[in-house]
């Protein structure tokens, strides 16, 4: 993992020093609210329905044991005793008191970490794979190049300014875990003629106008990265639409221009910035690989991992479930889940964090990994040892076997929580989890992604989900519309909508009637809900959702 | 045509804890909006905001916000505001486990 250097370390330190006497200065009334926002926001710090929030960066999703106790403590010490992992890989402190939270950013300063870029028209927290560095089908640990990204966009003094905030994805594999093609800018590591290098796709994101990304290169050499990238970021600052906000992200800019122009012009300046990186950052990049190595593997036999699993279905379920193939044979990538039935989306209290990061560094190489569909992972499981991970795990409600499955949802925190929300996302999930428990029907559904947004600005990715939501404020009244065929994987697509909305009372029986009718019409046991959708098409959906109407069509 | 006013309270964040509250006829902040000033008047609310937001030093973000009036005192008429006057529904947090 990567450790701060001098530099670092002074640079956090400095911000928390100053943020902490901007927040004495707001205290005793020399700074104005309009005067202070602006540097909150430059540290994490929202402010909310019911209080402050406090984002904390994780940057590409990656922590050890120290770090996940530290923000355990945290919660602890200073919010109520949880933390919510969002979308982007980062935690969010729903509590957080003004007064307190420069103590807040010293203690995360204490383990590396900080609030700083997760908020403001930056380029903002870099996401990675969160199977990075363990899948068995990458072709190498995007974190290095995520680092080398993080430390180059953070306090770039060209990029403080941007027209509006800028999220960058790392991945290094071919199937793709990371939603590159939902980013303003995605980089993900290729191989050609034995040559290592980039393909680079601009221009996707959510949000009110959501867009795939476009394939901006192909094949770019790893020694052009940076400048690259740099080139991309500047030719958006200079053409971004700063008289509209919800035209200045840059997926924006290249609807607009089209992508051969923006090409045109990332190359020419490409061109001119080029010879300033004078090999700086590949020695820096070289440096970074190595904090990344791969972890001291052990090896004994795994036959007791087998053997359990024979013995006790309930484990055999979470292992089908919650376990992805791992590099090593002997070894395992385990996916926690935090979306127990019934239980808000992304939320772990101070003693699953603790329980999770003692895990982690008894038997998972001290490593950690937030997912953006908001769950935990422990990266580096050698097989014999995942009984104890298990029935640890199930001690702290931690063991739900539900990966990929309906009750699985993404749900960002709504008007629950979030001054921005138009409705409520959590008791949507929470309920549609509570109703496929009852059902006792999520695992013959099988491989289904329900993706909930409170507002038009899709933090819960309803857009690619196979079923999405978003909640509207229709005349005063909570309203969800549903979306079907979206996919987030290296076959993204944005789902189509179904029709009219329904209301807090109607959408779990209208979700509960699209997944029974879906059992009804697909072709096997194996065809998962995308596939039937994706054959089929919307018609006998949306016969199933809106029967009525279906019915006054055959009369 | 203009459409025509309806009642209103001013309504922020407290300063130091984020919490809502609302503004009453006495220049004080409350944390219940039944003590709060419904205002009926679009001049006089455009004053009382001025006012309100005069209190730089223990509130954030004031703002109007429709109400209206009941036997308790102002209430909201939008789930938002309502939400606000009782906190999450996820977790038994914020006003509703100050009570």
């Amino acid at each position: 993992m990567y450790k701060y250097d001098d530099f670092d370390e002074a640079f956090v330190r400095e911000r928390v020093a100053q943020f902490r006497g901007q927040v004495e200065r707001r205290v005793d009334g020399s700074l104005t609210e309009d005067e202070f926002k602006p540097f909150r926001l430059m540290n994490g710090l929202y402010l909310q329905l019911h209080a402050y929030m406090l984002r904390v960066a994780i940057p590409y999703g990656t922590l050890n044991s120290r770090q996940m106790n530290q923000l355990a403590f945290i919660a602890e010490k200073w919010d109520k005793g949880y933390g919510h992992f969002t979308t982007r890989q980062n935690i969010q402190y729903n509590w957080p008191k003004l007064p307190d939270v420069p103590d807040m950013l010293e203690a995360l300063a204490d383990v590396e970490m900080h609030a700083i870029q997760t908020s403001g028209n930056t380029i903002r927290n870099v996401t990675a794979d969160h199977f990075a560095g363990a899948a068995g089908d990458e072709i190498a640990d995007p974190r290095p190049v995520a680092e080398l990204l993080r430390q180059w966009s953070t306090d770039h003094p060209e990029f403080q300014a941007l027209p509006r905030k800028f999220k960058i994805a790392v991945s290094g594999a071919e199937n793709d875990r990371a939603v590159l093609r939902a980013h303003d800018v995605a980089v993900q590591i290729v191989e050609k003629d034995g040559q290592r290098g980039y393909r680079i796709f601009v221009g996707g994101g959510l949000g009110r106008t959501p867009m795939i990304g476009k394939v901006l290169r192909d094949f770019l050499p790893e020694a052009d990265l940076l400048p690259y990238v740099e080139a991309v970021v500047s030719v958006w600052n200079l053409l971004g639409r700063r008289d509209n906000k919800y035209k200045a992200r840059i997926k924006i800019t290249v609807h607009e221009h089209g992508i051969e122009e923006i090409s045109e012009r990332v190359e020419q300046r490409f061109a001119e910035i080029r010879p300033s990186f004078t090999g700086v950052d590949q020695k820096l990049f070289a440096e970074i690989k190595e904090h990344f190595a791969e972890p001291a593997y052990k090896s004994s036999a795994t036959d007791a991992f087998d053997a359990y699993k024979a013995a006790n279905p309930a484990f055999q379920s979470w292992a089908d479930t919650n376990l992805a193939e791992h590099k090593n044979s002997e070894y395992a990538i385990v996916s926690i889940s935090l979306k127990s039935h019934g239980a808000t989306p992304g939320d772990a209290s101070s003693e699953q964090m603790r329980t999770m990061a003692d895990l982690a560094l008894r038997l998972g190489h001290d490593e950690l990994r937030i997912s953006h569909e908001q769950n935990v992972i422990l990266p580096h499981v050698h097989k014999s040892d995942l009984p104890e991970i298990y029935n640890t795990l199930r001690e702290e409600g931690l063991a739900t076997a539900n990966i990929g499955l309906i009750s699985d949802i993404i749900a960002c925190p709504g008007m629950d929580y979030c001054a921005l929300a138009t409705a409520r996302s959590i008791p949507i999930a929470q309920e549609i989890a509570t109703r496929f428990d009852e059902l006792k029907l999520e695992h013959e559904v099988g491989l289904l992604k329900i993706k909930i947004s409170g507002c038009i600005n899709a933090c819960g990715h309803h857009h690619v989900g196979h079923i999405g939501i978003l909640g509207l404020d229709r005349a005063g009244v909570e309203n969800y519309q549903i979306t079907l065929g979206g996919d987030g994987t290296e076959d993204a697509a944005i789902g189509e909508r179904a029709g009219p909305g329904f209301s807090a009372d109607e959408i779990i029986p209208a979700i509960e009637r699209l997944v029974l009718g879906y059992l009804d019409i697909r072709d096997s046991a194996d065809e998962t809900f995308l596939q039937t959708y994706r054959r089929l098409g919307m018609e006998p959906f949306k016969a199933i959702l809106y029967p009525e109407k279906a019915e006054a069509n055959a009369a | 045509m203009p459409r025509a006013f309806t009642p209103k309270v001013i309504t922020a964040n407290a300063l130091l804890e984020g919490d809502a509250i609302w503004f009453t006829e006495n220049n004080e902040w409350s944390r219940d909006i039944a003590d709060a000033e419904l205002i009926t008047d679009e001049t006089h609310a455009d004053l009382r905001l001025i006012e309100a937001q005069a209190f730089a030093d223990q509130i954030a973000g004031a703002y109007l916000a429709d109400a209206k009036q009941t036997e308790n005192g102002p209430a909201p008429t939008h789930f938002r505001e309502e939400f606000r006057t009782r906190g999450p529904s996820n977790y038994h947090h914020g006003k509703q486990a100050e009570a």
